[in-house]
């Protein structure tokens, strides 16, 4: 249920941008989403729409981008890609691994008019 | 309208302090013909918003010497009887206050006024969470004491609070030993946030099925360097490990 309210503040972004940035609507919108975040992205995408309804991002496009998850093992020293937050170290099988990516959440790129 | 910010949150309402109805995102729709379609970098946070209310949060606190604990778990693990016992535990050496987060009604604000702490009760409503502008409007409510104990105990939820900072010191995740050990892999969010878990109601051990170092041997799975206590708020058993942790973390906060 949080997607929702992380679309409420997507719409917020928007419209603090159409100010500053002089665009009055926005036609597709690229999230990004890290794979380890707690998002799911079939969530965003079933609340998109309703969230975006009569607003400047009516009817816009939704692309998700996916970042993967990558870390610093503390065993090995090495960065290694993280599947989820629970998987040891694909390397060295150590448990202690510090995420470096894949926890984002932005708003990337807009196409607007 | 909230005077502070403007807000207008529909469902949230913190007590004496209750927000009209959102109107905030109903803007009229406007087609435009003339411009052409452009592309904008944009790259900001969508928790930005949440992320800068919770350093003001945290920047209060710490000028006030607080320590802030924000405690979540699943619903019934026993996070209000565990409020009770901490404060009961507490009073004598430090003032404390609760923030208490639940959909509805106030029977949580209740039993915590029992006790004698200052408390504040959010109902989020339809929300699942609390997040750092909602308490940061109950700590303007609350007006804890300077170098106090601020408990903000969470929406029972294990999957949606785990994102949302509220500006305080430690996250400290609750699970009682009447649910499955193996939470800390159903829901590796929460744990991966917390800097401490609280094994609850470890009294009723000898009549469930839990196997406690095993979910301790999850919960490192998923963080490292948690900090498990184990403990039963309502027996009392090792309730001082975890008060003591408390003290020490209120006393290198103090400013006096």
């Amino acid at each position: 249920m949080h997607e929702l309210s992380l679309l409420e503040d997507v719409l917020q972004i928007l419209e603090e941008n159409a100010e500053s940035q002089g665009y009055r609507r926005v036609k597709r919108i690229w999230l990004e989403i890290g794979q380890l975040s707690c998002v799911e992205p079939e969530a965003l995408r079933f609340a998109f729409d309703a969230v975006m309804k009569d607003t400047l991002a009516d009817r816009a496009a939704l692309e998700i981008v996916e970042q993967p998850g990558q870390g610093e093992c503390a065993g090995c020293h090495r960065t290694v890609p993280v599947e989820s937050l629970y998987a040891p170290c694909p390397q060295c099988g150590h448990y202690e691994v510090q995420i470096t990516e894949g926890m984002a959440m932005r708003v990337k790129q807009l196409e607007v008019e | 309208m909230c005077s502070t910010c403007g807000c207008g949150h529909a469902e949230t309402r913190i007590e004496t302090h209750s927000h009209d109805a959102a109107t905030h995102h109903h803007h009229t729709h406007q087609h435009s013909d003339a411009h052409d379609a452009r592309r904008l970098q944009i790259e900001q946070d969508i928790l930005g918003r949440n992320n800068a209310y919770a350093e003001e949060n945290r920047r209060y606190f710490r000028q006030h010497g607080i320590f802030a604990l924000n405690l979540v778990s699943a619903p019934g693990a026993g996070k209000t009887a565990l409020l009770t016992a901490t404060i009961d535990a507490l009073k004598p050496h430090c003032a404390i206050g609760v923030i208490e987060g639940d959909q509805q009604t106030r029977r949580d604000a209740d039993r915590i006024r029992e006790t004698g702490a200052g408390v504040i009760q959010i109902n989020t409503g339809k929300g699942c969470h609390l997040d750092a502008h909602m308490v940061g409007h109950a700590v303007a409510e609350l007006q804890p004491a300077d170098d106090s104990v601020l408990m903000i105990e969470n929406v029972g939820n294990l999957v949606c609070p785990a994102m949302f900072d509220l500006g305080e010191a430690h996250k400290v995740v609750i699970l009682s030993v009447a649910e499955g050990e193996d939470k800390p892999l159903k829901y590796p969010d929460m744990f991966y946030a917390a800097d401490v878990m609280l094994i609850n109601k470890i009294d009723l051990l000898p009549y469930v099925e839990f196997d406690v170092q095993q979910c301790i041997a999850y919960a490192r799975e998923v963080n490292a360097g948690i900090r498990i206590i184990q403990l039963s708020a309502t027996r009392g058993n090792n309730l001082g490990e975890w008060t003591e942790w408390i003290k020490q973390g209120l006393k290198q906060r103090r400013v006096a």
